[in-house]
C-alpha cells in the first residue's frame, strides 16, 4: 500500500475496482482521482497521481492524461470552496454573466482564479450543468444552487470557511 | 394534456424516489412478468420497436432497432451502458428521472438487458451529478438489491443482472456513445473510429449497446402497458411522450413530461408564457446543437421529430431555449461556439481548428474588430467541420453557425458596421 495515499482513500478506490472485471482497474482511475482530489483539498499533485498510478498498477501515463482531460480535476492549487457558475446559454439569457461580475467584483479575483486566503477557487467560466430551469444557477463543492439572485449568491459564498 | 405519463410518473407523490412508491404506481411489474418466464427477449424487443421509442438522446434513433443489433447469442460477456452524462445545454431532465425516478431507470436497464443478453450494465453520470442524483440513484440500487430485484438467479428465474454506478469528471464529449465507453474504460473521452460499432465491439471489445437515461426509462411503461400504447401517446413517426426542458426566457421554466407532437404554442403557455410578456424571438428546439428556428417558424412547430425537421432544425434532446426580442444573437451565437471549443476532445484537426476559429471570429466580431468577409468566412469554417470529423460533435458546432447566419444575417452585418455595437440596443434605443 502506497504511504502517500490515506487508508480512507484506498478504500474507495477499492469500492470502485470491484465494479469492473478482473483486470480491468484502469476504468477506476477517474472515481480514484475524484477521492484523492477531494481529500486534499481540491486539487492533484504529481505526487499523488504517481500514487494514484501505483496504487492501481498502472503506467503513470494512464492517470495524468485523465487528470488533465477532465474539467472536474484541478491539476494546479486552488482554493478550497470550489465555485462554478454556470455561464452558457440557458443561463446567460438569465442573467449569469451579471452574476459573474457580481462575484468577480465582490471576491476581487476574476474566473480561473483563487482568493488570496485560499478560500474560494472560482472556477474557469463553466459549461452547462444541466440544471437549465433553475437558471442561472452555480455549483458550490458540488452542490447546486438554483435561481441565483446577487443576494442568495452573497449569502452562499459568504457562509463558507 | 395528460402529464407524466411515463418517465415522470411518481412525480408529485410524496418521496417520489422511493421504492414504495414506484411499486404502488406499478414499478416492477413489467420486470416481475419477465422474471416470471411470461415474455421473452424477442418479444421484448418487438414490443419496444413497435413504441416507436427513439433515442431521446438527441440522435432519434429507434430504440428497439438498436437493440436488435446485439448479437445475442454469441459466446461472452455482454453490456448494457446507460448514458447518464446530460450536458447538452439547455437540457436538465434526466437529472430528473435520476432525482426524482431512479427505479424507472433501473427497471428500464433490467428489461433492456435481458432483452439484449447482457447480464452487467453501468450507469454513466456526469461527475457534476455526485451530490445529488448520484446518492440518490444509488439508494435506489441498493432497495432494488435488497428486494430481491437485481443479482444473481433473481428470485429464481436463472436471469442474472448486475448495474452498477459509474461517475464521469466533466466533459461533454462523454455523452458521445464511444467517447462515453473510452471514459468508462478509465480514459480520456476521445470518440473511437467507427466501425466496428459498439454492438460489436464496445465496452472492453465486448458487445455494448449505450442507451440514453430517458430512453431506458421509457421501457417499463412500455412493457406495462404495450408498444401500441405508447406509440398512440404521439403522432406519426414520433411514438410516446417526451421529457422537455424549458428554459431561458419564459415566465415559469420548467420540466415537462408531454405527449410528442404537442403544439409549440402549448408548450409556451405551460410555461407562461415569453418573460415579461416581450415578444418571441427565437427557439432552439432541441438543445444547442440543432438549429436555431425564427418565431414566425416555431409558432406554427409542434414538437416531435418530423415537424422540427420539416422546419429545418430537429427534435435534440428536447431542450426547448427560448429567446424574447432583447436577445442579441451573436452574442448567443459566440457562447455557444466558445462551448464547442472548450469541448472539443482535439482528436480531429477540423473541430479542434475549426471550433476556436469560430469563437475568435466571432469574439472579434462583437469586440468591434469585424469585418464583412468574416461572415462568409465563418460560413466556410462551419462547413468544412461538418462532416469532416470522426464524431457528431464537429456537426453540432458548424449546425449553430450555420443557422443562426442564415436567419439573422442582417445583425452580424449591423454588429460588423456599427464597431461592435448590437442591433438589439439600438432597438431599445429608438424604442425608448
Amino acid at each position: 500500500m502506497s504511504g502517500v495515499l490515506s487508508a480512507h482513500v484506498c478504500k474507495e478506490i477499492d469500492r470502485w475496482v470491484e465494479r469492473f472485471p478482473e483486470g480491468k482497474q484502469r476504468s477506476a482511475v477517474i472515481s480514484a482521482l475524484h477521492a484523492v482530489q477531494h481529500e486534499n483539498g481540491g486539487y492533484l499533485t504529481a505526487e499523488l497521481l504517481n500514487a494514484v498510478a501505483e496504487y492501481l498498477n498502472l503506467p503513470t501515463i494512464h492517470v495524468y492524461e485523465v487528470a488533465t482531460f477532465y474539467s472536474m480535476f484541478q491539476t494546479k492549487p486552488v482554493g478550497r470552496h470550489n465555485v462554478a457558475i454556470c455561464t452558457n446559454i440557458s443561463c446567460m439569457l438569465r442573467g449569469a454573466d451579471d452574476i459573474v461580475d457580481h462575484v468577480e467584483a465582490k471576491l476581487g479575483i476574476k474566473v480561473g482564479e483563487s482568493t488570496d486566503d485560499g478560500r474560494i477557487y472560482l472556477k474557469q467560466e463553466e459549461e452547462c450543468l444541466a440544471a437549465c430551469c433553475g437558471a442561472p444557477m452555480m455549483m458550490v463543492d458540488h452542490k447546486y444552487h438554483e435561481d441565483l439572485t446577487k443576494e442568495s449568491v452573497d449569502e452562499i459564498l459568504d457562509a463558507l470557511e | 394534456m395528460e402529464q407524466n405519463l411515463v418517465c415522470f410518473n411518481t412525480f408529485g407523490e410524496k418521496e417520489p424516489w422511493t421504492l414504495a412508491t414506484y411499486e404502488k404506481l406499478d414499478g416492477y411489474k413489467a420486470w416481475r412478468k419477465i422474471l416470471s418466464g411470461k415474455m421473452t427477449p424477442e418479444q421484448i424487443i418487438d414490443e419496444v420497436k413497435g413504441s416507436g421509442l427513439r433515442g431521446r438522446g438527441g440522435a432519434g434513433f429507434p430504440t428497439g432497432l438498436k437493440w436488435s443489433f446485439m448479437p445475442r447469442n454469441a459466446e461472452g460477456q455482454r453490456y448494457l451502458v446507460c448514458n447518464s452524462d446530460e450536458s447538452e445545454p439547455g437540457t436538465c431532465h434526466d437529472r430528473e428521472i435520476l432525482r426524482n425516478n431512479p427505479h424507472c431507470l433501473i427497471e428500464g436497464m433490467a428489461i433492456a438487458a435481458y432483452a439484449m443478453g447482457a447480464t452487467v450494465a453501468y450507469n454513466y453520470i456526469r461527475g457534476e451529478f455526485m451530490d445529488e442524483p448520484v446518492p440518490r440513484f444509488e439508494a435506489a440500487l441498493k432497495e432494488a438489491y435488497d428486494a430481491g430485484l437485481l443479482g444473481e438467479n433473481i428470485q429464481k428465474s436463472g436471469i442474472d443482472f448486475d448495474l452498477y454506478t459509474f461517475v464521469g469528471a466533466g466533459a461533454y464529449i462523454c455523452g458521445e456513445e464511444t467517447a462515453l465507453l473510452e471514459s468508462l474504460e478509465g480514459k480520456q473521452g476521445k470518440p473511437r473510429f467507427k466501425p466496428p460499432f459498439p454492438a460489436s465491439y464496445g465496452l472492453y471489445g465486448k458487445p455494448t449497446t449505450i442507451n440514453n437515461t430517458q430512453s431506458i426509462a421509457s421501457v417499463p411503461a412500455i412493457i406495462r402497458n404495450g408498444g401500441i400504447w405508447f406509440a398512440a401517446l404521439g403522432p406519426e413517426g414520433s411514438g410516446g411522450t417526451a421529457e422537455f426542458s424549458v428554459s431561458g426566457h419564459v415566465e415559469k421554466p420548467g420540466n415537462h413530461e408531454l405527449p410528442m407532437g404537442i403544439p409549440f404554442t402549448e408548450l409556451l403557455d405551460l410555461c407562461g408564457g415569453v418573460l415579461g410578456g416581450r415578444k418571441l424571438k427565437a427557439v432552439i428546439p432541441g438543445g444547442s446543437s440543432v438549429k436555431v428556428l425564427p418565431a414566425d417558424i416555431i409558432m406554427g412547430c409542434t414538437m416531435d421529430y418530423v415537424s422540427l425537421q420539416n422546419a429545418g432544425s430537429s427534435f435534440g434532446t428536447g431542450a426547448v431555449i427560448v429567446m424574447d426580442e432583447t436577445t442579441c444573437m451573436v452574442k448567443v451565437l459566440r457562447r455557444i461556439a466558445r462551448f464547442y471549443m472548450a469541448e472539443s476532445c482535439g482528436q480531429c484537426t477540423p473541430c479542434r481548428e475549426g471550433t476556436g476559429w469560430l469563437y475568435r471570429m466571432l469574439t472579434r466580431i462583437t469586440e468591434g474588430d469585424g469585418q464583412l468577409e468574416d461572415l462568409d468566412k465563418l460560413v466556410d469554417v462551419a462547413n468544412k467541420i461538418e462532416g469532416h470529423t470522426i464524431c457528431a460533435l464537429g456537426d453540432a458546432a458548424a449546425w449553430p453557425v450555420q443557422s443562426f447566419l442564415n436567419h439573422y444575417f442582417h445583425e452580424f452585418e449591423y454588429m460588423v458596421k456599427n464597431d461592435g455595437r448590437s442591433i438589439v440596443n439600438n432597438i431599445e434605443e429608438v424604442a425608448a
